[in-house]
Order: structure tokens, then C-alpha cells, then sequence
């Protein structure tokens, strides 16, 4: 294993000190689940799949560490052989999905609103940086301080600062129980109600509310409820009360949490080949938005994480795009083209860019001093994300 | 008449220079430059470190922050910023031509917001200071470092503060939506947001826990938390340090995140107990104290729960807190294991190693070999739920051997740690105190890295340099925190 490994990071570096020469980008690839994600590119790929393997698990740790490209499903069978889990649930997005793929798209799915994004699990990495030069950040424990965390600047990076080797997350136990209840309200009460909820003591792991994105239109919304057995009894009827909602049989539960983190339910499914789905961040304050100005959209919108994050399907100009990211913006939040149909212009920017925000600005600068630091050549100078 | 020595007449010089350009843009007390005004700036926490700044300006707005910086950075002086000074690693110790700028005086609570769990604070706000004011709300702020009664939270922010029950619920990493900052040149920007994966970079991850070196927080959004409503604590008592360090694993492995997990040796069981009479165990070889919180019905599933495993993980006595009088009883004795350690000795050393808790045991029969090696006793508390150590190592600075026992032992702890897979570092910061170890951890290619990220921020490198990262120049010394004649700085202050 020790020398095979070697030998796959000597190649790796190879492979970044050639491109380093001839100044052309490599654009990482995992498993490739999620090669439609973020801008375009077409340079020479790096690939990372054969550099696979579990390298540490000890349940009593609540950490495993594996090479960057370990399938996601390998990883997450072992854990749950151990009642264990990756708790922010990153999305596959296809069946060869690997760890070092998911931490670079940074993404969680529906329990991120409960127990934080991909960033707040990474406890270290050992990376390859555009010189070729093999480091290793962060550890395999719960706290520490030594140095810059920048092993937690890899997830959501898109390739674009360093080549993920392998990464040490924290994993957490299965909760004792879950249970999921559904029912019918306007959005505008769904929001109230998920936020309302969120800062009394009840053991909310999850939410989605999918409707017309009307003022008096019902939708459904669906709510998990994880934990302590007696919280989540007690919780389940008192809010079942409340919302006059009802139990979810626990296989069509399942089955909705993970077609809803995997983007398989209609509302993802029916994207247009013409049409962009559209990824709304917002705070929680924020409440239904007024789509009136961003012309010919989808009238269903899902709403996951208590409304911080909203998926609204339509047109795919950039008219529409600057309509959403104005109107995102002007909410305290950020949109972004996540998902384009195969007719729409695959180079479109997908990102909302710092200097289009108010107090980002000062930080491109700062992004670009990172990055050239780290990649003083541009081997990851992909533009995958700006 | 006697000239100052040339160094002296140019810091002189450069003071004067400071002190005009600085005075027109702060108020009258803003600004302290005298010695006897200055002096209780020189140091930290870590009494040991000491230097005398050139001044310290104190600003009470986010303008003020900006126009300081901007005029130090155009004079090329170096600027340390200071929360509370309560650190234990000398990150805020001054630089003799340098500025302290103390971030005190921003101190107001500038917005609470209950439906969206957050509250806006400037950075002079003590930790503690924001869950009593939303309290009323049924909501707190989580981390809670064990001086919260006095850091503040821009501190934390730089230090990514943790605490007793970081396990469960983070560290001020996973408790920050968003910080505003202003950098050396003077530019005010905001790392986060209010939404969740602000576009780019994750640059906010780099900028906690970044010991002042990056950016002058003015601004932190933090996350609220609906408060638990009811805590016990288990106390379990082991004859057999192995099986306490192996029940901590075992609690884990059975599913349970404890909201706290806090392990005692003999000699620190004994030590305190003579004051506090919480009523420990002192034939125990190791005292567990193990805290669950939430609902009632949540609480008691999972005392239940932890009470089987530490049944059979051996435990020889169990006792559960009946009422909340005698949780903070049982927690008394583990809250007062600093101050022990200063009677039983005229100094101590503290130090702040993370382990794999599977080797909890390991490290701690270690520990007990290296007591007869350096013919020096040692006190052992642990964070047990995060692998977390603070082994207090008890000497008598007035003999020089057994000072240089007592930093040989230091340094033989942490080689272990890091060679255990741990850190030299879990929650204390670098700082000064362990610039020098930092070597140890990191080879010449992680450092250079960590210098990148600094200059990407602060390019002239203006911003508490000499910290945190070492240069090439700097490897000699292994971390701690001395303790002169047993007494602490900030001894009102729990420490654990």
C-alpha cells in the first residue's frame, strides 16, 4: 500500500511540476459525479480515483481519514457498519462520488442547517500544492490550534488552491432516533414556524417546504426530527399538534431526505433542457421572496435549511441571473446558477463574484494573493470557481 | 548627563511620531504612552512574556480602527491587537517598536435577534456577557472557554476558542456566522455571512484562530443556541487509570457525545479535594465527570446510558448529580485544578497537548514513568472528550535544576503527543509561548505555506508578526506556561 501510494504521489507531482513548466492548468477530477458543478473548463484532467483507500477509522475516534479518492459510498458502509455517519450528509450526485470530489465541492445536504457544512467537519488534510510539495494541515484531533486551519480552506475550493492526497473528518454517531412529519402551509408560515422552532430546545434535524411560490399557495413541508429517543417523541407530537401535520412511514422518509439531498425529487428532475436551476443562500430572516422581476421562472420553489437555501428553476439569460443575485444580495444573501440544462451555454459564470457584493470586495485581492501562494504558477488556475 | 543608549533615543523618537499622528483622530484617554500608563499592557496571561509597547491606543468605533491602522501602516510600524488580555500563549504580548491597539472600548451588543438566533457584538464583549443577555430568551452563546467570565469574544474569534463542551457543540469556528474586520491597510471587509457558503474562498476559516495575525475583528455575528434545560453530571471513580482512560473511549464507541467528558488524576483528585470537599473518591487512580444536558426525558436516557458503560468499563463508584447544588459540586474540584497546583508547588508548568483519546492511558502511565525520571510530580487534567491535556508540572523556579527538569519534562509530554498523533497546541494558542515548537509540528514547507496565508492578508507583515508562525531562525524551545512562585495572572479566573 506505502509504496503504491508513494508512487501515486510521485506521479501526482509529475504531473503538477509539468504543468507548472508549460503554465496550462489541470482541472481535478474525482470520481467526475460532479463534473457540471461550478464554471466550465476544459484543460487536461488530474485524476484522483485511483489514489483511493480508508487509511484510519477507530469509531472511539469520531475521526476517519482516507485517501482523496475513496468512493463517498465506501466510506459512508464503513461508518454505518459502526452505527456511525458523515452528519452533514454531502450529496453523491452519482454513484462514483469520492471524498476528495466532495470536499472540494464543499456541499451538505439537509441536516446542514442542524449540524454545520462539509468546513466544520474537516479536522486536516495533506494536500499537494502547485509547487509539488506534499503538506500536511490540521490533525486528527478534536482541537487544534497549531497554525492556520488551512486544511479547512479545501472544501468548497473546486480544485482551484490545492490538490487534495487525503483528509481526516470528524464523524458522529447515528442519532438514537428519527422520525419525519409532514403537512400542508403557505411558505410564509413554513418560515415562521421552522425559525420559531429552531430556537426552542427541540431536536430538529432537518426541513424542506416545496410549493408555488405564491403568497396564500399551501405546500408541503416536511420536517426530520433526530435524537434522544424521548426528544424526539415529545417533539413529534407537540409539533404534529401545532402544524397539524402527520408521521411519515419511516422507509418513505428515508427515501424523500435522500432523493431530496441527491436532487432526484420532480421538482429537480423536471429542469428543462433550456432552463437553470437556480441556488438561493439567504439568512434566516429572510421570508418568501418576490420573484415578480426575475421574469419567466419555474412557480416551484423548494426550500430547504429553514429557507436559507432555496431552489427556484427558469430561464437562463444573464438577465435573469443578475435579476436573482440582486435580489439575493439585497436580502443579505448570494444566488448561483448551480444546475444548467444541456442547451444552456455551458460557459456561463455560475457564481455570484466578491466584487459584486458589498464588503467582499477588499477580499478578491486577498483571494488572489492566497491563491498565487499556493499555486504560484496556476496549475489550479481553472477558474472553476472565481 | 548620560545620553540614551541609540536604540532608546530612536524608540523615543518614534513614539513622539506615533503618539502626534495618532492623537488628532482619538480621544484624550484613547491614548497611552506614558509608562506608568502602558505598563499593564506589557503582557497577557502568560505573565512570563513581557515587553513595553510604544503605546496603546484605544479606539471606541470601527473608523477609529481603520484610520489607526492606516496611519501604522504607513509609518511601517507593527500593530498587536489585544482583546482582554486574558491569553495563555503571549499572543498579545507587545513589540517593543510596535503598537497595542485594545479593541476594550468597542464593547456594545449591537443587536439581538431571537427569531434568527444571532446576535451582533462588537469585539470587547465578553463572552459571557452575550448568553446573560440573551438569557431571557431562552438562548445562549455555546462555546464557553473557562476565562469567559472575562475574554472577550474578539479574542476567541482569534484564539477559535473552545471549552468545556466544545465536543458537542463546537468551537467558535461552528458558532460564527460572520466577522468584520478591518485590515492593515486600513480596508474594512466581512469574512462569512448572514447566509450560508458566502461566495469564494472559505477565507473566514483562516481567519479564526488566526492570533491577530491576519485582520482587526470590529464586528462578530454569532450563533445562538436554545438553552438546554437541565444538565447532570455523572462522577465515576476508577482504581485503574487504564480502564478511566479506556471508559472515556467507550462511551464514544457506545454512541453517546457527552456535553461534557472531564478526567482527574490521583495526585489532582487529592490536591483539590482538600479545599473544595466535593467529595471525590481519593483512593480513585482516576475520577471521570461525564455531563449530559438537554430535555429531562433527554437527560435521563442518556445518564442512563453512560452509567451502564462506566459500569462496565470497570468503574468502582458512581455517583449522579441529584440537583444542580451538586452538579456544580462534583465540578468544583475539576475547576479548581490550577489553583491546587499552585499550593502543593512555587511554580508550574501548564501544558496544552491534544492526543487520540485511545491513548489517554497510554500518555498518562507515560507521564507517571517521566514523575520518576525527572524526580518531579505531576498533575493531570484532561478535556478526556476531546483528547485535550493540560498536565501540570510542579517545580521550584528557585532551583535551577529543577527548572531544567521541569522544561525537560514539558518538552518529553509534548514529543509525545505528536508522536501519539496529537498536537502541540489544543486550545492555548502559539503565541509566543510556542512559536519555537511549532517547528516540531510542521516542516519547512507547511510554514512557508502558513507565511503565504499571512501575507496574503497583511502583504507588509505589519500585523502581531514574530507570532504564532516561526521563521526558519526560530527552533529550539518546547510550549508552556510558567507559572511564577504559584501565582497566576488573572488568578480570579477559573482555568481547566
Amino acid at each position: 500500500m506505502g509504496s503504491d501510494s508513494q508512487q501515486q504521489i510521485d506521479y501526482f507531482r509529475e504531473q503538477i511540476l509539468e504543468a507548472a513548466k508549460s503554465k496550462t492548468p489541470l482541472s481535478i477530477e474525482g470520481g467526475g459525479s460532479k463534473a457540471w458543478y461550478g464554471n466550465n473548463n476544459q484543460f487536461a484532467k488530474l485524476g484522483t480515483k485511483t489514489h483511493s483507500g480508508i487509511l484510519d477509522y477507530q469509531p472511539e475516534e469520531l475521526v476517519i481519514t482516507a485517501r482523496a479518492g475513496t468512493p463517498l459510498r465506501e466510506i459512508e458502509q464503513v461508518l454505518s457498519d459502526k452505527d456511525q455517519m458523515l452528519a452533514f450528509e454531502p450529496p453523491h450526485f452519482g454513484e462514483h462520488a469520492t471524498l476528495g470530489g466532495a470536499i472540494a465541492a464543499g456541499l451538505a445536504g439537509p441536516a446542514r442547517i442542524s449540524v454545520g457544512n462539509f468546513r466544520d467537519f474537516v479536522l486536516g488534510a495533506r494536500i499537494m500544492d502547485g509547487k509539488g510539495q506534499d503538506l500536511s494541515f490540521g490533525g486528527k484531533v478534536m482541537k487544534n490550534v497549531a497554525g492556520y486551519d488551512v486544511s479547512r480552506l479545501m472544501p468548497g475550493s473546486l480544485g482551484t488552491l490545492a490538490l487534495i492526497l487525503e483528509a481526516s473528518v470528524k464523524v458522529l454517531p447515528k442519532p438514537a432516533a428519527s422520525t419525519s412529519i409532514r403537512c400542508q402551509i403557505t411558505q410564509a408560515a413554513a418560515l415562521q414556524s421552522l425559525n420559531q422552532s429552531a430556537g426552542l430546545p427541540l431536536p430538529l434535524s432537518a426541513s424542506c417546504w416545496i410549493g408555488k411560490n405564491q403568497a396564500d399557495s399551501l405546500g408541503e413541508l416536511a420536517i426530520r426530527l433526530a435524537g434522544a429517543e424521548a426528544a424526539v417523541y415529545a417533539a413529534k407530537i407537540s409539533l404534529c399538534s401545532s402544524l397539524n401535520a402527520k408521521e411519515l412511514d419511516s422507509q418513505e422518509a428515508e427515501t424523500f431526505w435522500a432523493q431530496l439531498r441527491e436532487q432526484q425529487l420532480p421538482a429537480f428532475t423536471t429542469l428543462q433542457a433550456d432552463e437553470t436551476l437556480y441556488r438561493l443562500a439567504l439568512p434566516a430572516a429572510c421570508g418568501p421572496l418576490d420573484l415578480g422581476k426575475a421574469g419567466n421562472m419555474s412557480s416551484e420553489i423548494v426550500l430547504e435549511w429553514h429557507g436559507q437555501e432555496r431552489w427556484i428553476k427558469g430561464q437562463s439569460d444573464d438577465a435573469t441571473f443578475a435579476v436573482l443575485k440582486q435580489l439575493a444580495n439585497a436580502h443579505g444573501g448570494h444566488a448561483m446558477r448551480f444546475r444548467q440544462g444541456t442547451k444552456v451555454n455551458p460557459h456561463n459564470q455560475r457564481f455570484t463574484l466578491l466584487s459584486e457584493q458589498t464588503h467582499s470586495q477588499a477580499l478578491e485581492p486577498i483571494q488572489a494573493r492566497l491563491r498565487a501562494s499556493f499555486d504560484p504558477f496556476g496549475v489550479f488556475a481553472t477558474n472553476r470557481l472565481p | 548627563m548620560v545620553a540614551p543608549p541609540p536604540d532608546l533615543a530612536i524608540i523615543s523618537a518614534l513614539q513622539t511620531k506615533l503618539v502626534n499622528a495618532l492623537r488628532p483622530i482619538l480621544p484624550e484617554d484613547g491614548l497611552l504612552w506614558e509608562p506608568e500608563d502602558t505598563i499593564p499592557y506589557e503582557c497577557d496571561g502568560l505573565a512570563a512574556y513581557r515587553r513595553m509597547p510604544l503605546a496603546v491606543a484605544l479606539p471606541e468605533t470601527e473608523a477609529q480602527v481603520s484610520e489607526i491602522l492606516k496611519i501604522c501602516h504607513a509609518m511601517n510600524i507593527p500593530v498587536v491587537p489585544r482583546g482582554s488580555g486574558t491569553g495563555l500563549s503571549g499572543g498579545a504580548m507587545p513589540i517593543a517598536q510596535g503598537l497595542v491597539l485594545s479593541l476594550a472600548k468597542l464593547k456594545k451588543i449591537v443587536s439581538i435577534d431571537s427569531f434568527t438566533r444571532t446576535a451582533v457584538v462588537q469585539p470587547g464583549v465578553r463572552n459571557l456577557a452575550i448568553s446573560e443577555a440573551v438569557a431571557h430568551l431562552g438562548l445562549y452563546y455555546a462555546p464557553d472557554p473557562s476565562s469567559q467570565i472575562a475574554c472577550s469574544i474578539g479574542g476567541n474569534v482569534n484564539e477559535n476558542s473552545g471549552g468545556v463542551h466544545c465536543l458537542k457543540y463546537g468551537l467558535t469556528l461552528q458558532n460564527v456566522l460572520r466577522v468584520r474586520a478591518v485590515l492593515m491597510n486600513g480596508e474594512i471587509v466581512e469574512f462569512g455571512g448572514l447566509a450560508p457558503d458566502a461566495p469564494g474562498l472559505d477565507l473566514m476559516s483562516v481567519m479564526i484562530g488566526s492570533e491577530g495575525m491576519l485582520a482587526v475583528v470590529t464586528e462578530v455575528t454569532v450563533k445562538l443556541v436554545p438553552k438546554p434545560k437541565l444538565a447532570r453530571v455523572i462522577m465515576a471513580s476508577f482504581d485503574d487509570i487504564e480502564k478511566g482512560g479506556n471508559a472515556v473511549a467507550a462511551i464514544i464507541a457506545a454512541g453517546i457525545i457527552p456535553a461534557g467528558l472531564e478526567m482527574m488524576d490521583k495526585a489532582t483528585t487529592r490536591a483539590v479535594e482538600e479545599f473544595v470537599h466535593a467529595g471525590y473518591d481519593l483512593d480513585a487512580e482516576a475520577i471521570l465527570l461525564c455531563e449530559s444536558d438537554g430535555t429531562p426525558e433527554e437527560v435521563a436516557e442518556e445518564i442512563e446510558r453512560m452509567t451502564e458503560v462506566l459500569k462496565k468499563s470497570g468503574a468502582s463508584g458512581i455517583q449522579i448529580s441529584r440537583d444542580e447544588s451538586e452538579r456544580l459540586k462534583f465540578w468544583s474540584g475539576r475547576k479548581n485544578a490550577f489553583p491546587a497546583a499552585g499550593r502543593l508547588a512555587a511554580d508550574y508548568y501548564c501544558m496544552d497537548g491534544t492526543i487520540p483519546r485511545r491513548h489517554i492511558a497510554t500518555l498518562l502511565k507515560r507521564i507517571q514513568g517521566m514523575e520518576k525520571k525527572y524526580g518531579l510530580g505531576c498533575l493531570n487534567v484532561f478535556h478526556a472528550g476531546d483528547g485535550n491535556m493540560h498536565p501540570l508540572i510542579l517545580f521550584n523556579g528557585a532551583d535551577q535544576d529543577e527548572w531544567h527538569r521541569a522544561e525537560e519534562f514539558g518538552s518529553e509530554i509534548l514529543e509525545a503527543c505528536v508522536e501519539l498523533g496529537g498536537t502541540i497546541t489544543g486550545e492555548h494558542g502559539v503565541g509566543i509561548e510556542k512559536i519555537n515548537t511549532m517547528c516540531i509540528q510542521f516542516g519547512e514547507g507547511e510554514r512557508e505555506s502558513f507565511w503565504g496565508v499571512k501575507s496574503a492578508f497583511d502583504p507588509d507583515k505589519l500585523l502581531n508578526p514574530d507570532k504564532a508562525i516561526p521563521t526558519l531562525n526560530r527552533c529550539a524551545e518546547y510550549g508552556r506556561m510558567r507559572v511564577s512562585k504559584g501565582i497566576l495572572p488573572h488568578p480570579e479566573l477559573e482555568r481547566f
